[in-house]
């Protein structure tokens, strides 16, 4: 608005310039919107800027300032740990207090990790592995019981869902155990196996397979009937009706079911790395607790985000390969 | 014998309030000679549908059956190929596996090159060359029935059974696909049972046209032998003095007497007697 009241008041000197400026105007501001509806990463840079200076401020604290404090107060501070006294004699916040006193701020989750991330690959003692290992142990458990489920589940499904009479038979028992959460297994899981370590897989196991196993079922049994029928007068065989037909057309639906098993698997794996202690990205944010360190804690949180988003697009992309548009 | 034969079929499902049967079409008798273009027009609901399913193998009568070349259909076969309302491609197939996916089937001994060739031949036989890889998403309606057409000649089955190919395609290219039907089957002649609901289409495709009551309970209630001499093209075929009259009585049928005829009570014309269709034919 103000640069046209500029024009408007100038009297036109240079009507070239003048009429060109208007003529790109309106141009450029449907680039502008409509850049921003295609990719608004400016608006979430903004947003994460806006967090991360909030964040700043509300936990940050001033300097010790002990005017008006007696010095036998001040060093009944001292004694509790409150303060330390500098070289040149002030008083300051005590640093080691300073951790476990509210939230960190944003600075000292980024030191933490700066820490963390140098020694990535460094293993410190029995329960102090770098964080890339950390990662690495998660992903793997993860993937150990998230895979052997989805193979079971729609082997299982894929057979339940073919035999509409079994299927109805059984589907109670599934509406039963889907529900119950993966974690409630555990220590039944444990005394059965005996071993933590698989009690993670079995637990992340158990997580995976119900929404596959139900989804499956359901896709197969409810595939449209008209491809059936194409494969019933082509007189397909029943491997080629499998994999030609009856797979592929219950594969979105499957895949929707593998995308259930994989978030709840995922949300499963680190509760179960909590309680059992094994080493991994969940139990990073357990360790650090009880470190109480709590810039600790928020970094962990940080990293079972980052490595939930990894292998999230990881099985998009695997996903988008099987899935078609009716 | 006649080479296809509906013989005595009913069908009736179990009614909705649980007691008793509903029938759907009751002791209906067709005899189709080889290389015969038949087309059943009725009202919704009056089965024709399921009868084309019945001679498919994918429905069976509650009575009656049908015998092909003297022998029964049991179930679905390569010999009796569906071109579907609803196309019934695979959408995770592109036009060309799709096509593929019947010609092994048919000819299982053949060699890829073979299919391939076969494929493509019936590919460029419905116009749709370059449009192979193509998936059915990426296809208009009459593409997509384009290749079931093709897939279904591309077998070369005994029967061809036509399930309202053209009901789901806008009027314009449905001309375009219909003609090219009859091209296809001038070349192959495959023995044709057509369901539909469009007049003008059975009359420009068919040897004779079978009236079929309302439902429940329906029957053939007329054959109508269209007798208007091969090739047919939808432009001079209006010309033909017997158009209007087939077509008049046609409609004059599914109008005024589809709903009468169906309960065998013989009221409308003479020698209409019980359950025997009437043939009409225009000379």
């Amino acid at each position: 608005m103000s640069a046209e009241t500029v024009v408007s008041e100038d009297p036109p000197v240079d009507n070239e310039t003048g009429s060109s400026r208007s003529a790109r105007k309106p141009t450029k501001g449907r680039m502008m919107v409509g850049q921003a509806a295609d990719s608004p990463w400016m608006i979430t840079v903004f947003l994460a800027v806006l967090f991360l200076l909030g964040w700043h401020l509300a936990t940050l604290r001033g300097a010790f300032d002990g005017t008006g404090l007696t010095e036998e107060q001040l060093q009944m501070m001292e004694f509790n740990g409150d303060i330390v006294r500098a070289p040149d004699g002030t008083y300051l916040w005590n640093p080691e207090k300073e951790k476990v006193k509210g939230i960190p701020g944003p600075l000292a989750v980024m030191e933490k990790a700066r820490e963390e991330l140098s020694d990535a690959f460094v293993i410190k003692g029995t329960n102090d592995h770098g964080i890339g290992y950390l990662v690495f142990y998660t992903v793997s458990r993860f993937g150990a019981g998230f895979l052997a489920a989805s193979a079971v589940a729609v082997v299982l499904g894929v057979f339940l869902g073919l035999n509409k009479v079994l299927f109805k038979a059984v589907n109670p028992f599934i509406q039963i155990l889907k529900p119950i959460s993966p974690l409630a297994w555990m220590p039944l899981l444990l005394y059965t196996v005996k071993d933590p370590k698989w009690t993670a897989i079995l637990v992340v196991f158990m997580a995976a397979l119900w929404p596959t196993l139900a989804t499956t079922a359901f896709g197969v049994n409810s595939l449209r009937k008209d491809y059936l029928h194409v494969a019933a007068i082509l007189q397909l065989s029943w491997p080629k009706r499998l994999f030609k037909v009856i797979l592929p057309g219950a594969a979105p639906t499957i895949v929707n079911g593998l995308r259930i098993s994989f978030g709840s698997a995922l949300v499963a794996v680190v509760p179960a790395e909590m309680l059992l202690g094994e080493l991994g990205v969940g139990y990073l944010s357990w360790i650090e607790w009880n470190n109480l360190d709590i810039s600790g804690v928020i970094f962990a949180i940080l990293v079972v985000g980052c490595v939930g988003v990894i292998l999230d697009s990881g099985f998009n992309k695997l996903a988008g390969l099987v899935t078609y548009q009716e | 014998m006649p080479y296809l034969q509906i013989d005595h079929a009913s069908k009736s499902f179990p009614s909705h309030t649980g007691e008793g049967q509903v029938c759907i079409f009751n002791d209906v008798t067709i005899k189709i000679e080889q290389g015969e273009f038949v087309t059943v027009i009725g009202h919704s609901g009056c089965g024709k549908s399921t009868l084309l399913n019945i001679i498919a193998g994918l429905d069976t009568a509650s009575e009656g059956g049908v015998i092909l070349e003297g022998k029964e259909v049991v179930g679905p076969g390569l010999d009796r190929m569906v071109v579907f309302q609803n196309f019934s491609l695979m959408p995770w197939m592109t036009v060309f596996e799709n096509i593929a996916l019947a010609v092994r089937s048919a000819y299982p001994d053949w060699s890829q090159t073979q299919v391939a060739d076969h494929v493509n031949k019936y590919i460029a036989l419905v116009g749709l060359k370059g449009a192979e890889t193509k998936r059915p998403t990426a296809l208009s309606g009459g593409m997509k029935q384009r290749v079931g057409l093709a897939r279904a000649f591309s077998i070369e089955p005994k029967v061809l059974l036509l399930d309202e190919p053209f009901a789901q395609i806008d009027a314009l290219t449905r001309g375009v696909i219909q003609e090219e039907l009859i091209q296809m089957w001038n070349a192959s002649r495959n023995t044709v049972f057509m369901v539909t609901h469009d007049v003008d289409e059975a009359i420009l495709l068919s040897d004779r046209i079978l009236l079929m009551t309302n439902g429940p309970s329906a029957r053939v209630g007329e054959i109508v032998e269209v007798s208007i001499p091969r090739p047919r093209s939808r432009e001079s075929i209006i010309e033909h003095p017997h158009y209007y009259k087939i077509r008049n009585h046609v409609i004059h049928f599914l109008v005024r007497h589809a709903a009468h005829v169906g309960r065998g009570s013989g009221e409308s014309g003479a020698g209409r007697s019980g359950d025997a269709p009437v043939l009409v034919r225009f000379s």
